[in-house]
């Protein structure tokens, strides 16, 4: 267990969220932001700089800390099965790990409650299926 | 750009650095906290509690109707009901999540590495997305509809 580093990096997401909702007034959910980035609405445009800004955090840890960004293992099978089901749940589920998971909780939302509890069950159920039934590497 | 602009390109910096010193985004870590069967790793949930513990005096400000200090109002989800639907949503995610061990910012921070499996998951993940929008949009999750203030009545 990581715990310096977890309660850390958890920290930056709490800030970062916290500067986001208190300046603009706007929720760092990353499946909203990403799927709004998407549109053509005005709403679109702060998104589409969060999300540039997400990505150029992933170079600088290329560079500054590439221990956090290894090659992973996925077969590519896995990586489209995975990614149909967390962009379209997302979606229907109305938020991810980022708005429900962490600015649902923070704002003592219930239905996000409710919808973090369900994810983890359901997430806990799916990695033990594919890394012990079926012998897909962890 | 304006200083909105540069907050929002500034915390989305910040949110992925934030994924890279937490561990986030290596998918051992995120599998390591889902496998409760086998060699349990509770770092996550360190990672969740250090950020909601952070977040949470901003997040109940905004709740309880304070303006934010460079937009007119908030664009809070509004407090939706516990539906079907939703449940569904966050079990189907759920899933995905589980089975690779990415969720949408790791993903897109990872792809920044250039390694084929986040890049894959990403281009899916949008193709889910779409997909939802197409057949299933529901104008309860749609993240424009939610910004958008409610007409006057």
């Amino acid at each position: 267990m990581r715990v310096l580093s977890s309660l850390a990096g958890g920290a930056m997401i709490g800030a970062s969220a916290s500067l986001l909702l208190l300046f603009n007034g706007r929720v760092a959910g990353i499946s909203g932001v990403l799927s709004g980035a998407l549109e053509r609405t005005p709403e679109a445009h702060w998104r589409r700089l969060f999300v540039a800004g997400l990505v150029a955090g992933g170079l600088v840890l290329r560079f500054a800390l590439p221990s956090a960004l290894p090659s992973p293992d996925t077969s590519l099978l896995r990586a489209i099965a995975a990614g149909l089901l967390v962009g379209f749940g997302a979606r229907l589920g109305g938020g991810c790990t980022s708005g429900h998971g962490v600015c649902g909780i923070a704002r003592l939302s219930v239905p996000s409650v409710v919808s973090t509890l369900t994810f983890m069950a359901t997430g806990m159920l799916a990695t033990g299926v594919v890394c012990h039934l079926l012998g897909a590497p962890r | 750009m304006t200083a909105r602009d540069v907050v929002a390109a500034g915390s989305g910096l910040l949110f992925a650095l934030g994924l890279g010193v937490a561990g986030m985004t290596n998918p051992h870590n995120v599998l390591g906290f889902l496998d409760v069967g086998g060699a349990w790793d509770p770092s996550l949930a360190l990672v969740m509690g250090g950020a909601i513990a952070v977040h949470f005096w901003i997040a109940r400000r905004a709740a309880r109707g304070a303006r934010p200090l460079l937009a007119s109002q908030n664009a809070l989800p509004e407090n939706p009901v516990i539906s079907a639907r939703r449940l569904a949503g966050a079990a189907i995610f759920g899933v995905g999540w589980g089975v690779a061990g990415f969720c949408p910012g790791p993903a897109l921070v990872s792809a920044a590495s250039l390694a084929l499996p986040p890049l894959v998951f990403v281009a899916a993940m949008i193709a889910g997305m779409r997909v939802h929008r197409r057949y299933f949009d529901d104008p309860g999750c749609s993240p424009d509809r939610l910004s958008e203030p409610s007409p006057a009545p």
